[in-house]
């Protein structure tokens, strides 16, 4: 379908690395200034492990979802969050 | 480059919008009801905001030489008063005759709550019920497997459904392997933050498009989201080596083919 082979590093790596640098700052800036508690950051810390793995990005959003089968009860009022709440 | 945008929520964008969207090649805008923001607090209110998305958008729309439909029902944001929302659900009917009516959407779920479920439920009978094609949307973020999940296995409970006839919206790496092996349509939506990337939904066309059920869409509204995200889309698909008629097949043919399902005319197929 594609008509001509892309090198993919050539055409992602350098939108890549800024991402890479913008998680990194992301985490210095958290453990910094606070917020390392919080469970959002602790699943995203934990969701790293997923860019070993292959189908990473896949992983990854498995890995921040509730993992639960059953309809809840009723809905709040906060907005989804990002990721799971662990009990 | 001519395309279609699929879902686009053009009560919440500016006229500036639609000059931008008709200047970048789009032929036609879908638009869902939804969620305004905040709950509506009467029958009356919905019956006002379904004639604005039949009859008054469609004129805003024309202005650019841009074709409009849209899509009734009540939206899973507002499920969790349930007796409410099957009021809203009889006026219903009266604006699926139109005849820029699509179907019914986007219903679905968005905690994965009981009331949800139940309302979904009885949106889908409606639409069997009706003969028209359903549009689903899917919960956002850590809620989204679990709520895709349901959703298929809810939608296989109806022994009336035709899973060619029903899209299922805002799929992301880890849900959109199970909507089109289940023989849904499938909906990539582009945003911002919260969502998929034009180079995410590439890799997932490039994995998944030959099954020629995949569409993609803004879905922008009066959150963070970019009326202009198919455009750019559509630059990616340039950019990772895709020829015009594997392009117009995803932005155009693709979304026509399931949109026509519901009897409208909707523009030329060549």
């Amino acid at each position: 379908m594609a008509e001509s082979k892309v090198d993919m590093v050539d055409a992602y790596f350098m939108d890549a690395r800024s991402k890479l640098i913008d998680i990194a700052a992301f985490m210095d800036r958290v453990e910094r200034l606070g917020g390392a508690e919080d469970y959002r950051y602790r699943e995203f810390v934990t969701a790293l492990s997923a860019l070993k793995s292959s189908n990473r990005a896949e992983t990854v959003l498995n890995m921040l979802s509730d993992p639960s089968t059953e309809p809840i009860e009723k809905a709040g009022l906060s907005p989804a969050a990002g990721a799971y709440k662990k009990a | 480059m001519r395309y279609i945008e699929p879902h686009a929520h053009m009560v919440s964008r500016t006229m500036d919008d639609y000059k931008a969207l008709a200047m970048a090649g789009c032929r036609a805008i879908c638009e869902p009801a939804f969620w305004a923001g905040f709950d509506r607090s009467s029958v009356q209110g919905f019956h006002d905001y379904y004639r604005q998305l039949t009859e008054y958008e469609p004129k805003r729309a024309a202005k650019f030489h841009i074709a409009h439909y849209s899509w009734i029902c009540i939206n899973p944001k507002e499920a969790e008063d349930p007796e409410f929302a099957r009021e809203v659900i009889k006026i219903i009917p009266e604006f699926l005759k139109k005849e820029n009516v699509l179907g019914v959407g986007e219903i679905g779920l968005n905690k994965n709550s009981k009331n949800e479920v139940a309302i979904f439920e009885e949106q889908v009978q409606l639409a069997l019920d009706h003969d028209q094609l359903i549009l689903i949307h899917t919960p956002h973020l850590e809620d989204k497997l679990k709520g895709t999940k349901l959703t298929i296995d809810i939608l296989n409970q109806f022994s009336g459904i035709q899973p060619n006839r029903v899209l299922i919206d805002h799929v992301e790496e880890h849900t959109v392997k199970k909507v089109v092996e289940a023989g849904f349509w499938a909906g990539i939506t582009l945003y911002p933050e919260s969502k998929c990337t034009p180079p995410r939904a590439v890799d997932m066309l490039e994995q998944y498009g030959s099954t020629d059920r995949l569409w993609m869409n803004s879905a922008c509204d009066w959150g963070i989201s970019d009326p202009m995200a198919l455009p750019k889309a559509i630059l990616e698909l340039r950019k990772r080596g895709f020829d015009d008629a594997a392009i117009d097949k995803f932005v155009y043919q693709n979304p026509l083919k399931f949109l026509r399902q519901s009897g409208l005319e909707i523009l030329p197929e060549v």
